[in-house]
């Protein structure tokens, strides 16, 4: 009778524990998402593919005549 | 009653680690649905990037791109712009979907809708037109 109470009551405890841990991740990562917006409008306004072909075209001038 | 004890410990030390392993969470952009979408835009961006710079399309202040004046555009390419905006308003309603979803959390839709709106303003190009609270605004 006792160890079924403990049982049930450390069955509680973990439910408790695990539905705490799903709250924790609930909120939303601002700084997380800025990084990952830039990244992806960088990549489809091509921002930083402009800056690099600049940087190579230098390496590439000497090559053509 | 010790046992007890000990189990709500272990509990407690789950709980603990699992919130500071998620204090720093870097969100996931690199998944098969994103990288499509990604593509898609950029490749209608040749399209839209001289409208942007007309000003015959601007960039809303909820995330997405409306048309805002055609009286510099022919009258053959109206509809053709119509399209292109809606085209891009489907991908970047998606995109903001998919970004949510692959990261497990389909709530934060609208969270991430607002953080674009204000990266896509931030990072346009001076002389594109945003939409700010108080109508179009030339940056």
């Amino acid at each position: 009778m006792k160890s079924n109470l403990t049982k049930s009551i450390s069955l509680l405890a973990v439910i408790a524990g695990l539905s705490s841990c799903v709250t924790i991740n609930i909120y939303f990562p601002a700084a997380a998402a800025e990084k990952a917006a830039d990244k992806i409008i960088d990549d489809v306004w091509q921002l930083k593919d402009e800056a690099q072909t600049t940087t190579n075209k230098p390496v590439d001038a000497p090559a053509a005549k | 009653m010790q046992k007890l004890m000990s189990i709500f410990i272990v509990v407690m030390a789950l709980f603990l680690s699992s919130s500071l392993a998620n204090a720093v969470p870097d969100l996931e952009v690199n998944t098969p649905a994103i990288s499509a979408i990604k593509n898609s835009m950029q490749a209608r961006h040749n399209q839209l990037a001289p409208h942007y710079a007309s000003g015959a399309i601007g960039l809303t202040k909820d995330g997405l791109i409306a048309v805002r004046d055609t009286t510099a555009v022919p009258l053959k390419d109206r509809q053709g712009i119509n399209a292109l905006v809606a085209a891009e308003n489907t991908d970047r309603n998606a995109l903001y979907k998919e970004i949510a979803a692959g990261n497990g959390h389909p709530e934060w839709r609208g969270d991430i809708q607002g953080t674009f709106a204000g990266r896509w303003i931030d990072k346009a190009q001076s002389g594109w037109y945003y939409q700010s609270d108080s109508g179009w605004v030339k940056k």
